[in-house]
């Protein structure tokens, strides 16, 4: 827009260069942790994701084979193998001794204090030279500087997901949020739409005193309903569970709900609604044959916002659904208590996070068209 | 019965049931109560026209009226009475026992610290990300990325940002990109970023930063390409540099949606709970009004504290409320 007058800003670079920062700024955290959801606990304890990227350089302990895989040649015996089981890796120095690590470059011939000599290749090759037989269980401690390729893996994610026996497992959490969600995403909606067409289309004395009050609803803070509320769920025999849950979400999206949808439907073309009135159609009908559907980007707007908030939610689930057996825990909950209980553990939290997010991800990348609208509209202007 | 089933019930049931009161409701008035026939058809159908909003609104003022304007008044009553002398009148006790207490004054201390920073940088940014994408081939793209975080739970973000605030002993290898960053610029030992007074709050800020930028990025970004070309033209015909015609022309224009932003961006600051409770808990000085109240009511179980706490909120609000409420009677006029 700025470029009208026919002079080419030359700050064009430094604007790419500068949305290009504040991207990798912007996404660094997440992929900090989607990458680390993939690896394994001793490589998030030991280096930081962002090393994990690239070939890194790495100090590790190997043991060769063991002593009873020895084969003769001759008058030799003889152990032979590869110490990274075949997997990609640069040597640079290796060592017999955890006091000297890198006493060794590839290629050369180390003394074993045992008796009998070790060589080492850079690709991880190793060939163990004695004219005894090898003794002992176990195989020979090597140690190697070798610089080995980045490394995933998707076990973190059986673990959190699969396994029924781990206490930590989202399987369950995954389901009772999703069981949370649904309902309360689709039940504010329909009750939103009538009230939105009775506030949008029909004239009524204190209609305008109503809207008024829908928008001063909007910025309550639910925090002042946990009490009353609670206080009501236990007193009329509901308690702590879904029922209450999804009345709860209910309430509090149905502000934004019917706000979003009288103005959507406001500007509806009046044509339409009164040539529909003229030719005999109830209200009933004009609502479910004309402006439900041409209310479809509303509905949508506001259906992905109730369910963002339904599915991130943690106060309302922690106050109205899970009760003290734990058996309806949903997955912001869990992390939390995760957070608490396993908070080195990385490959759990980061994995734990990831399962709970990737549902929201997925829903904002297919619908953020309608997200967007909807922020446009529902932003009190 | 499986919750899932239950869930599934409950859509059938609730969806079900709404649609039926509302088909049967209008069926009732307009066939039995005030036919649109016979003598009086005509003052019939209007009959039906007055009590037909009421049918449509019942169900959503009931609902309005029972989980959010009842609360309020509840709230109100519960601070000031006593719980464990059964609910008995204590006129301003609570309110006197919280003022006496240093976690509230810290969480309000703090709750100002977030009033302040949150919105003015996530405004801030967001202008500065719907100024600059706004002239560039992969501008939504970008938009795009940055505005993702919205869609992450605060408690997801809340891992995501402990995982950056990370700190390992001194002398191994840092796992957080910060400690990291810190350890080799200033050689120094790593720091526990979340248990540095007064820094820490702003530790936690950055997390609320991070998300509700892209909230004001997609308002502000609409609202720069609503601006007229002709004011822009007639800048640059007059030889405004781009930065005067930002802040000069461009900010003027917009600035009530700036404000708009401001207040929606200060209601989330004013309720954040998740993001505390989960990274910190309100210890190390970062408490804040809505996780000081969450354990007034569920650890010390306070009820009157708890909701006098809780009306603290509702008194910071009501300024937006108030000045909301006037801008929509305003349009709709």
């Amino acid at each position: 827009m700025d470029n009208i007058a026919g002079s080419k800003s030359s700050l064009t670079w430094a604007v790419h260069i500068s949305v290009a920062f504040l991207v990798a700024l912007w996404l660094f955290p997440t992929v900090g942790l989607f990458v680390s959801s993939f690896r394994t606990a001793d490589q998030i304890a030991t280096s930081g994701w962002w090393k994990s990227l690239f070939p890194s350089e790495q100090n590790l302990t190997i043991r060769s084979a063991a002593p009873d895989t020895q084969t003769q040649d001759g008058a030799l015996y003889v152990i032979e193998g590869n110490l990274f089981d075949g997997d990609e890796a640069e040597i640079t120095a290796w060592g017999i001794s955890s006091r000297a690590i890198s006493d060794y470059t590839p290629g050369e011939t180390a003394e074993l204090r045992k008796g009998g000599r070790v060589t080492v290749q850079a690709n991880g090759d190793y060939r163990m030279e004695n004219e005894e037989a090898f003794s002992g269980k176990r195989g020979t401690r090597i140690f190697v500087t070798a610089t080995k390729p980045a490394e995933f893996t998707t076990q973190n994610y059986e673990n959190m997901l699969l396994d029924p026996k781990n206490v930590d497992g989202m399987a369950k959490a995954f389901f009772n949020t999703l069981t949370v969600t649904i309902p309360a995403t689709i039940i504010p909606i329909v009750v939103a739409a009538f009230a939105a067409y009775a506030l949008a289309w029909m004239d009524f004395p204190g209609r305008a005193l109503l809207i008024a009050i829908i928008v001063g609803l909007l910025v309550v803070p639910l925090q002042l309903a946990l009490i009353p509320l609670l206080k009501l769920h236990l007193g009329i025999g509901i308690g702590k569970g879904y029922l209450g849950t999804w009345l709860a979400h209910t309430g509090f999206g149905l502000p934004l709900a019917i706000y979003l949808l009288r103005n959507y439907m406001v500007g509806l073309p009046r044509d339409i609604i009164e040539n529909a009135r003229v030719d005999g159609a109830t209200e009933f009908q004009i609502f479910t044959k004309i402006i439900l559907p041409l209310s479809f980007p509303a509905l949508a707007s506001f259906a992905i916002f109730q369910f963002l908030w339904t599915w991130n939610d943690l106060l309302v689930a922690k106050v109205f659904l899970i009760d003290s057996t734990g058996q309806t825990t949903v997955m912001t909950a869990q992390i939390v208590e995760l957070l608490g209980t396993r908070g080195g553990n990385w490959e759990i939290l980061a994995t734990a996070a990831f399962v709970s997010i990737a549902v929201p991800l997925a829903v904002f990348f297919a619908m953020q068209k309608y997200l967007v609208r909807g922020l446009l509209a529902g932003s009190v202007k | 019965m499986h919750p899932a089933f239950l869930g599934l019930l409950t859509i059938a049931i609730g969806v079900g049931g709404c649609v039926a009161y509302y088909f049967f409701s209008n069926w009732v008035l307009d066939n039995v109560l005030f036919p649109a026939k016979g003598p009086q058809a005509g003052r019939n159908i209007n009959r039906a026209n007055l009590i037909r909003p009421w049918l449509f609104l019942f169900p959503a003022m009931i609902a309005l009226g029972l989980y959010l304007a009842y609360p309020v008044i509840e709230t109100l009553r519960l601070s000031l009475t006593d719980r464990d002398q059964d609910g008995a009148f204590v006129g301003l006790a609570n309110y006197m026992q919280m003022f006496g207490e240093p976690k509230f004054w810290e969480a309000m201390r703090n709750n100002m610290l977030w009033l302040i920073v949150v919105p003015a940088m996530s405004t801030m940014f967001g202008l500065l990300v719907a100024q600059l994408t706004d002239r560039i081939k992969w501008g939504n793209i970008a938009k795009s990325l940055i505005f993702m975080p919205m869609a992450i739970s605060f408690v997801g973000a809340a891992v995501i940002w402990k995982l950056i605030y990370d700190a390992r002993p001194e002398g191994t290898e840092q796992i957080g990109v910060l400690n990291a960053i810190y350890v080799a610029f200033s050689g120094g030992a790593p720091q526990q970023w979340l248990t540095l007074p007064i820094w820490n709050n702003f530790f936690l800020m950055v997390v609320l930063i991070w998300i509700q930028t892209g909230f004001s990025m997609v308002i502000l970004s609409a609202a720069l390409r609503g601006i007229p070309e002709e004011t822009i033209e007639a800048a640059i015909v007059d030889g405004a540099n781009p930065i005067q015609i930002f802040f000069k022309i461009k900010v003027p224009q917009i600035k009530s949606t700036i404000m708009v932003v401001w207040t929606t961006i200060t209601l989330v600051v004013l309720k954040v709970f998740d993001i505390v409770f989960a990274m910190t808990n309100g210890q190390w000085s970062t408490q804040v009004l809505a996780n000081y109240m969450y354990t007034q009511l569920f650890v010390a179980n306070d009820w009157g504290v708890g909701s006098a706490s809780a009306m603290m909120i509702m008194l910071l609000v009501t300024p937006i409320l108030v000045w909301n409420v006037r801008n929509a009677r305003k349009e709709m006029r």
